[in-house]
């Protein structure tokens, strides 16, 4: 049954992966991508990596392409325009690539090569996770401490990249994208109105670059 | 014994000739398939029974609450209450605004659902009787829980309004936050457990232990009481309620996501939220309040499921009693709550719990 | 048991639509997932090593890979972010401010 299951996990795998590739609304690209991700998931289970498994879906479905979504959906992305003679081109280029990419894998694979000698059958009472967290405390600590500095970095820089900087002239009015989506206090989506206000929109509230009457 | 392993013996047993009967016996691999199929139809109907109730009480408590008698005309008590519901909601016309996208505004319902349900096969009711018991079932559940977001955003976004638009990525927003702390909260249970499986999670919450010399049941609700209240807290954040429904705050935002929705298909939306509810409590039943166990020994192995379901309804009746008592966080407070306070605290006692437990490691 | 050459034939195809992928669009967005499709099949190839040569240590590179995926993706989205604001697209072909 595990062959059976891995040829139908890796079908679904590759033929989402394709449509991730082809279909021109972003939107239905990546929730072709979140299949393709649990798929993944799916064979990794199968090949008894049960943690990296559901650490997969977790991470890459759960939280990564809800990333992925959430910022289609604030630039509010359509479906791509393509046309003209550059598009085949780059699709002429494109396909060609991966053609090549393929075969040097089909003439990899299709010669002779053999993988190193294998360790001793791991032991089947420690548990997949058990053996991975022992691994990663004692022969991986040191690039396990790194990684969460290269988290923290990518954490600082996500922030200051998409802050901005203060005080430049041509920074976005808004300071924070998603107060703007969350409607606290944001006067873009729900305007506040006191007695006595007029219904024209204030200065403030015209986004910059349009002059105010 | 669990009850399965007898059915399943049971069946194999069977002097059965009726050739399909023969061919499972010699195959194992599809009679695994049948008889797993079979334990989730049953794992299904049972549970979706449960939720059916779960909207009947809700209506009833909250109805007690507000000093009125909650539905009580269809059967005894309204207990048929449910059934008509879901008629009504059958027969109801399927509205779908002109210009949204059709595919991803027909699958969101059922993407609600479905990872309650997957997230409730790792659940073990009693002893032996979960549909699978496997070494990453708490993972499972953490990863149907990251999975149940994208209902809620693809059903907002889909929808084509701005209300549901908002709701929708004010949920994403909430639940990615509060997802953090969720996790956090249940590595306490894993440094005292030692195991992701739910059956030894269970398993290691049986018998009695001493706090300060006062006796308790060994459930981590009474050693790891700051994460039970985090987990909580997120909980409730999680399956969008109130305290935290800011994604369908009907004040301001008309229904939230599920504003374009009708018939059958906000039928499932609604049925979601309270699977999810259910799936939740369970959750929270065998991480902090011994799933089936019991102190004392009152029922025999095969009734102790009882136990679990008692428990689960007053998690339950929590739920529901905060709806109808507590107002709404403000967006920039339920963003407060998560990120500076409960993930620290919740990152704080994993520190503590990892000391106390290398404490106690014999060496 | 899975044969170690599917495994890595699947890997190698995974690679490249994901080649293909980056080659192909124009939208930043999707080119960014089609990053991503070609580390899963680096991943999809350590795992499968990992279960021939009877090793965890495939399985914890999978790891770190995640954890830096993550983190690119995090950073990666804020630069897309910033780039739709300052030019309003996200279409490689219309980012060439660096052109001489």
């Amino acid at each position: 049954m595990v062959p059976a299951l891995f040829v139908g996990f890796s079908a679904l795998l590759l033929v989402s992966a394709l449509l991730v590739v082809l279909h021109r609304n972003p939107v239905t690209s990546a929730l072709f991508l979140v299949v393709a991700f649990c798929a993944l998931a799916g064979i990794y289970i199968l090949m008894h990596a049960e943690f990296i498994g559901m650490v997969q879906i977790i991470v890459y479905a759960g939280a990564i392409m809800v990333l992925f979504l959430f910022v289609i959906m604030y630039l509010n992305l359509g479906a791509d325009p393509e046309r003209g003679a550059a598009i085949v081109m780059r699709r002429l280029v494109g396909w060609l690539a991966g053609a090549i990419v393929v075969a040097q894998a089909v003439l990899l694979l299709a010669g002779r090569w053999a993988i190193g000698p294998a360790g001793p059958p791991l032991d089947p009472s420690v548990g997949n996770t058990q053996a991975l967290g022992v691994l990663l405390y004692s022969k991986f600590l040191f690039p396990f401490e790194i990684t969460s500095l290269v988290l923290l970095v990518a954490m600082v820089g996500a922030i200051v990249i998409s802050k901005g900087r203060g005080g430049k002239p041509n920074s976005s009015p808004d300071p924070s994208p998603e107060a703007t989506f969350m409607g606290a206090g944001d006067a873009r989506v729900s305007p506040m109105l006191r007695p006595g206000d007029s219904i024209t929109p204030a200065a403030s509230i015209a986004p910059a670059g349009e002059e105010s009457p | 014994m669990s009850v399965w392993d007898r059915l399943s013996a049971w069946f194999l047993g069977l002097p059965l000739v009726h050739p399909a009967a023969v061919w499972l016996k010699a195959h194992p691999d599809p009679a695994f398939v049948i008889l797993t199929l079979l334990k989730i139809v049953f794992i299904l109907f049972v549970f979706l029974t449960v939720v059916s109730y779960l909207v009947w009480a809700e209506r009833k408590i909250c109805g007690r609450m507000q000093g009125r008698f909650g539905p009580n005309r269809v059967g005894i008590f309204g207990l048929l209450q449910p059934l008509a519901d879901v008629v009504k909601l059958l027969f109801k016309e399927e509205s779908m605004p002109g210009s949204v996208n059709k595919v991803i505004f027909s699958i969101a319902p059922g993407l609600a659902i479905v990872p309650a349900l997957v997230s409730f096969s790792v659940v073990p009711v009693g002893p032996g009787l979960a549909v699978t018991d496997v070494n990453v079932g708490l993972l499972v559940f953490l990863a149907m829980s990251s999975i149940g977001v994208y209902a809620v955003v693809l059903g907002g976004w889909a929808s084509n309004n701005k209300y549901a638009l908002i709701g929708g990525l004010r949920s994403a927003a909430q639940m990615i936050s509060y997802e953090l702390a969720m996790g956090i909260s249940t590595i306490g249970v894993i440094l005292l457990v030692g195991s992701l499986s739910m059956v030894e999670i269970v398993k290691a919450q049986a018998g009695w232990i001493h706090v300060f010399g006062l006796p308790l049941p060994g459930w981590f609700v009474f050693t790891q009481p700051v994460a039970f209240l985090i987990f909580m807290i997120t909980a409730f954040a999680e399956t969008n309620r109130t305290p935290f429904d800011l994604p369908e705050a009907e004040s301001e935002l008309v229904a939230g996501f599920h504003t374009e929705y009708s018939s059958m298909k906000f039928g499932l939306f609604f049925l979601g939220e309270y699977s999810n509810i259910i799936t939740i409590c369970a959750i929270a039943v065998t991480l902090f309040l011994g799933g089936w166990t019991w102190p004392w020994h009152w029922l025999p192995e095969s009734l102790q499921f009882i136990w679990f379901f008692v428990k689960l309804a007053v998690l339950v009746f929590v739920f529901i009693w905060a709806r109808w008592t507590l107002p709404r966080f403000r967006y920039d407070q339920l963003m407060d709550l998560g990120w500076k306070v409960l993930l620290p605290v919740s990152l704080g006692w994993v520190v503590l719990t990892a000391v106390v437990v290398y404490m106690r490691m014999p060496r | 048991m899975i044969p170690q050459d599917w495994a890595l034939l699947v890997s190698a195809l995974l690679f490249t639509i994901g080649v293909v992928g980056v080659l192909v669009r124009r939208n930043a967005i999707v080119i960014f997932m089609s990053v991503e499709l070609m580390l899963n099949a680096g991943n999809l190839a350590f795992v499968s090593f990992a279960r021939a040569l009877n090793s965890l240590d495939g399985q914890v590179i999978v790891f770190f890979v995640m954890a830096v995926a993550a983190a690119e993706v995090a950073v990666g989205l804020a630069i897309i972010v910033n780039l739709f604001r300052l030019r309003d697209s996200v279409f490689v072909d219309e980012i060439n401010l660096l052109k001489g």
